[in-house]
């Protein structure tokens, strides 16, 4: 194809000495290609001598790495695994995956060392020029291939029988929504399974440290305390599914502290109860600031009040932690007053 | 044929065993004629093409050690009470796969070496693809005829990207969980599908009990199975096309100048393979990389500060860490751009790298086949375009760490990432124009050195008492090289009446080439590199000083 | 006498004014209730609290008031206890130095263990509030390793970090490395919350809990942790592994690569 849009002159220069043609610098053109330059003897070349100590260096560069081989067999059949060792300046290691990956790394590094010795000191250094051929085809076959589809499409009579066409195109386009119908029961549809968490009315909230019911004096001002429902088990079967959206986050703030009403009212003498799920992407967020109240978020930064409705002041996240009404129950204890009024973690195309 | 007769009769006689099994092979595989072609294969020398070698070696040694792992890995989520023998995690509750993690780091022997072999060469295996992928992009080399062979490697990229996280996460520790808590959230983001494709990824709600294996098959094996079958057609295709080569005395656009593959190509290539697994086996012994046992088993939730994935999706992390909290409720829906405009973007960013030289080639219209490497200042915009690109993605791997930014250069994390948000967007436009104005200087002093030779700071004295400084005319191995690259002349909208006289419409995008062409190519977007009446009108004018 | 400039806080809000409230209706008669407890070696410990008095005066009070009430430059001690003292002055957190920073730094402490006992016990005796642990309640005897570590990983981790190397606040505050800190100060720091970290009461964290996580700190963050792959690199996760890739990994390997593609010298023309 010619460049046709392209002024001649702003064609790369070595097309004018195309075919390495080698030009020597004359009136016309003072820039012409001068050739490659004359071939120089390296020493190992023309002193058989030097050529004698590279093949010694290859040769002992093949030994070590034998020895290395050697040395690796040798620490994984006499080295415990659990033995560690101190070495300067890595620190405390286990003895067993240092000697093994040193060995390793020498044997490989010394028989790639050896190879490439060899090829820049003994192997011919001469450069060699080859020809390069333009990609496409030249006109005479492409005008034959043309004309072999042609005839070829012509004798399917593809394009005349319309009928087989259309339905082959359509049966082709249908078949792989088998495929996909297939995929369907990788997992239940969503439901409301994301708006509803294991919080109840009536459930206590169980310290996740004690794993004992929480009452409210035990929760001081300036203290932090995760909780999770009561009855949820770490050894229960959907323990990290309902953890991943029940894990609860307890503060006790003064109550003048407490700017927003809804979240006073939904306290309990001061005990505020947040979703521990970051609202952006579903991070536990509990980066609790006793002095300023915030909560940062350790994944994306989102930053929330929780003096103030636990609303976004900073980052990615897009609304304030849902908030968990709490209350006390006869004996005493920290009870949700119900689940979640909005769903937890993340939102969604259905949050709404 | 009464050759074929004698043919087998001489090779029994005297030929090497060697040879004959070539010669069976051939008769049954045709191999000679592949190897005709390319048994003395020319391969120019210069240590950046060997970066795509560290690229394919890095890749072999993932698939080997890769292929060790699984055969201690169990992909399952199912809950066990670990017995093994790292003592701060005896009796916890943990998924199979992360207790078979334990099991391979702490008491199979030589398992925390494969698979911290396994973990450094994927890290270096990205790196390798993204700096070869610049080394391709700043001299050119992706222009005709190897456009496609730039998108099988973008596409190996992409692709690496995610082969490594879905590897990441298989372990079920705190970290990878919390990435992929991370990903549960942006699917979610997306519009009216979110919801379901999270469902079905993950089985359930999250974390359910089935990604890990649902990752382990994906990371294993289909995957792994593409980026092998597009690096196999990456390879054929540089075959193909042979290499290309800077320009240089002796170096033209159609041939190519080095050593043959045979022997001298076999023994760098197939060496560089043993030290580059060298390297990596070296640094898998004294570095330590993932400790999940430091981590501990996933449960949504805990959490750790310094929360990051791995490097190469720091840049995803960057765009999400630094996006301010837009959601937009309407009729009963939620969209949420906070993180679907980051997941656009991620997608915008790679694909532009993907598109550029198809751009470049129709602001060009540029039909020809190109060889010889562009020094980058001879293309000072698209050089100015990827150093642009290169900063954005900078920008966002440090909005990526900005929490360590914070702690380790006593910052503000607020502060870093307001830095972030703004040079997001600044950033690239100044390293644009520095890189522009850099590269426009150089090309003149290019220029300036073929008409006036090079400063030898020898200072002379004339005999009339003027002082001068001696330059040196160049070789003519040197004013070859410096004045063989393409210049472009800025394209021009066509006659606007036809060959009938009709008044023609210009398209819009005509118009666009238009001006885009002038600004790749435009009076002040490149010095015009000197002709050669330009150098005999010196030469002849003032003789050489 | 050492410059103990006033180092002004964020506006404490909420735990100033809880305090001066406390000091208000029940200082004066809290600060009898410990004396009464404490018949026994009445004489050695008045001294004590009255050494520590002087000490308080000198160091502390110009910020905290004479009498431990606070100001604007400091907040009310009463009712902190001896481990906040104890932990505050002992990490030479307090005396807090002139500084714009974000928080008060750990550094090198002031005052000798027998005077930071001496102003623990004039603080305590100012308002009832957490005391100084004994070992055995921060000592490894009885710890479970494991569970310290699930406990700090639900109570620790988001701020501190994994391994407790530490991690960033908001606005310029962090969360500081727990490496190299006495087992005593990560109890007392727990129990009484000191600057923005919240505290972890003994109500909500036992005293077993705390122990347990003390003793799995000792085993994954001291300087006889092993980390059995070799270099710990911080212990910060990907983004430090990340650059060692970056530099050595693919430093090395380009330097490898010059190496093979570089010519061999040349033999010199003679």
């Amino acid at each position: 194809m010619s460049s046709q849009d392209i002024p001649e002159e702003n064609l790369p220069a070595e097309q004018e000495y195309a075919h390495g043609a080698v030009g020597v610098a004359d009136e016309e053109n003072p820039f012409a290609d001068p050739g490659l330059p004359p071939h120089e003897h390296r020493i190992q070349d023309i002193d058989e001598r030097a050529a004698r100590r590279s093949e010694r260096v290859v040769a002992l560069l093949f030994t070590v790495s034998m020895l290395a081989t050697v040395g690796f067999i040798v620490s994984y059949v006499t080295i415990p695994h659990d033995k560690n060792i101190f070495v300067f300046p890595i620190g405390h290691i286990s003895a067993l995956n240092f000697a093994l990956g040193l060995t390793l790394g020498v044997a490989l590094f010394c028989i790639g060392a050896g190879a490439v010795h060899w090829a820049r000191t003994l192997m011919s250094d001469v450069e060699v020029a080859d020809e390069r051929h333009p990609i496409e085809a030249a006109p005479e076959i492409r005008a034959k291939v043309h004309a072999d589809f042609r005839q070829g499409a012509k004798e399917s009579a593809l394009g005349r029988r319309k009928l087989i066409r259309n339905t082959m195109f359509g049966a082709l386009a249908l078949v792989p929504l088998s495929g996909v119908m297939l995929l369907r029961d990788l997992g239940p549809l969503p439901g409301t399974s994301l708006r509803h968490t294991l919080w109840a009315k009536g459930k206590r909230l169980v310290n996740m440290n004690t794993n004992q019911p929480l009452r409210p004096e035990d929760i001081s001002v300036g203290s932090l305390t995760f909780a999770k429902p009561d009855g949820l088990e770490e050894t229960d079967e959907e323990f990290q599914n309902e953890m991943a959206k029940a894990a609860l986050m307890i503060v006790r703030l003064q109550p003048d502290n407490i700017k927003d009403k809804r979240e006073l009212d939904w306290s309990h003498e001061g005990v505020v109860a947040f979703s521990k799920i970051c609202t952006h992407v579903g991070c536990p967020i509990s980066l609790y600031e006793q002095q300023t109240h915030h909560v940062l978020c350790p994944c994306h930064q989102s930053t929330f009040d929780l003096s103030d409705g636990a609303r976004v002041i900073f980052g990615p996240a897009g609304h304030a932690l849902p908030q968990l009404r709490i209350g006390v129950d006869s004996e005493g204890y920290l009870q949700a007053l119900g689940d979640f009024e909005e769903p937890v973690g993340p939102a969604f195309w259905e949050r709404g | 044929m009464s050759t074929a007769a004698n043919e087998p009769a001489r090779s029994r006689g005297k030929a090497p065993a060697g040879e004959r099994i070539a010669d069976w092979a051939d008769g049954r595989l045709g191999i000679y004629s592949l190897a005709k072609a390319n048994m003395r294969k020319i391969f120019p020398d210069h240590w950046s093409f060997m970066l795509g070698e560290v690229c394919m070696y890095s890749f072999i040694i993932i698939i080997l050690t890769g292929v060790y792992l699984t055969l201690f890995f169990h992909p399952s989520m199912n809950e066990v009470v670990y017995h093994g023998s790292y003592v701060p995690l005896q009796g916890q509750m943990m998924s199979e796969a992360f207790n078979s993690t334990l099991h391979i780091s702490f008491d199979v022997r030589g398992g925390l070496l494969v698979r911290q072999i396994h973990h450094w060469a994927a890290l270096i295996f990205l790196a390798g693809m993204f700096v070869h992928m610049m080394r391709v992009f700043f001299t050119g080399a992706f222009r005709k005829p190897r456009e496609i062979n730039w998108l099988f490697g973008f596409l190996l990229f992409v692709l690496g990207m995610f082969t490594g996280f879905t590897g990441y996460s298989l372990p079920d520790d705190l970290l990878s969980g919390t990435g992929v808590r991370f990903t549960e959230g942006a699917i979610l983001s997306m519009p009216i599908v979110g919801t379901y494709i999270s469902y079905f990824l993950f089985g359930g709600q999250f974390p359910g009990h089935d990604f890990v294996a649902r990752f382990y098959s994906i990371h294993i094996l289909l995957l792994p199975g593409i980026m092998l079958g597009l690096m196999v057609a990456h390879l054929i295709l540089v075959f193909y096309h042979k290499h290309t080569q800077f320009a240089g005395p002796g170096k033209s656009n159609t041939n190519v100048v080095g050593m043959p593959l045979l022997p001298v190509y076999m023994a760098k290539a197939g060496g560089f393979f043993f030290l580059v697994f060298g390297v990596i086996a070296a640094i898998a012994a004294v570095a330590q990389i993932n400790p999940i046992w430091a981590m501990g088993p996933y449960r949504p939730d805990q959490v750790s500060t310094g929360a990051q994935p791995d490097w190469y999706m720091g840049f995803a992390e960057g765009l999400i860490r630094f996006m301010p909290g837009w959601e937009i409720n309407f009729w009963g829906h939620t969209l949420v751009l906070g993180v679907f405009i980051p997941l656009v973007l991620f997608g915008v960013v790679l694909g532009a790298m993907a598109v550029y030289p198809f751009i470049e080639s129709w602001v060009t219209g540029d039909k020809s086949e190109h060889h010889i490497l562009d020094r980058p200042r001879n293309a000072p915009t698209r050089t100015g375009l990827g150093v642009a690109w290169v900063t954005m993605y900078m920008i966002t791997l440090v909005g990526g760490g900005n929490d360590l930014w914070a702690t380790h250069f006593h910052l503000s994390i607020n502060a870093v990432t307001w830095f972030v948000r703004i040079f997001f967007f600044v950033g690239p436009v100044i390293a644009f124009i520095a890189t522009k104005r850099i590269c426009l200087g150089l090309q003149r002093r290019d220029r300036d050195k073929v008409l006036h030779g090079r400063e030898t700071g020898i200072i002379k004295r004339l005999p009339h008492g003027e002082f001068i400084e001696v330059h040196e005319p160049l070789s003519q191995e040197q004013l070859h090289t410096l004045t063989t690259h393409t210049q472009y002349a800025p394209a021009e909208i066509g006659p606007l009446v036809d060959e009938n006289g009709v008044e023609r419409k210009v398209k819009a995008s005509e118009k666009l080439r238009v001006k885009l062409s002038s600004a790749y190519y435009g009076e002040d977007n490149q010095i015009p590199k000197p002709t050669s009446d330009e150098y005999k009108e010196i030469t002849s004018g003032h003789g050489h000083h | 006498m050492k410059k103990l400039s006033a180092r002004r806080r964020h506006p404490l809000a909420a735990v100033v004014v809880l305090l001066l409230a406390l000091a208000a209706t029940g200082g004066l008669y809290a600060a009898f209730a410990p004396a009464s407890k404490a018949q026994a070696d009445e004489t050695s410990q008045s001294l004590t609290i009255k050494e520590g008095r002087k000490l308080y005066e000198v160091g502390c009070a110009s910020c905290h008031g004479t009498g431990g009430q606070g100001s604007s430059d400091g907040p009310s001690l009463v009712g902190v206890g001896s481990a906040a003292v104890d932990f505050q002055v002992g990490t030479g957190r307090m005396p807090a130095a002139t500084s714009q920073g974000a928080q008060a730094p750990r550094k090198k402490p002031v005052y000798t263990q027998t005077q930071i006992d001496q102003l623990a016990a004039y603080v305590a005796s100012l308002g009832a509030g957490p005391v100084v642990p004994t070992k055995q309640q921060y000592g490894p005897a009885g710890a479970d390793v494991a569970k310290g570590g699930e406990l700090f990983r639900t109570n620790c981790a988001q701020c501190h970090n994994f391994t407790g190397k530490g991690g960033a606040l908001t606005e310029g505050k962090y969360a500081p490395t727990l490496e190299g800190v006495e087992p005593k100060h990560i109890y007392e720091a727990m129990q009484t919350g000191p600057q923005n970290m919240p505290s972890f009461p003994d109500t909500t964290m036992s005293s077993q809990n705390k122990k347990d996580i003390i003793a799995y700190l000792h085993a994954v963050d001291s300087s006889e942790t092993t980390n059995p792959g070799g270099l710990e690199l911080g212990g910060l996760g990907p983004v430090s592994e990340g650059l060692f890739a970056w530099i050595f990994g693919l430093g090395a390997l380009i330097a490898v690569a010059v190496w093979v593609a570089a010519r061999t010298a040349k033999a010199k023309k003679s």
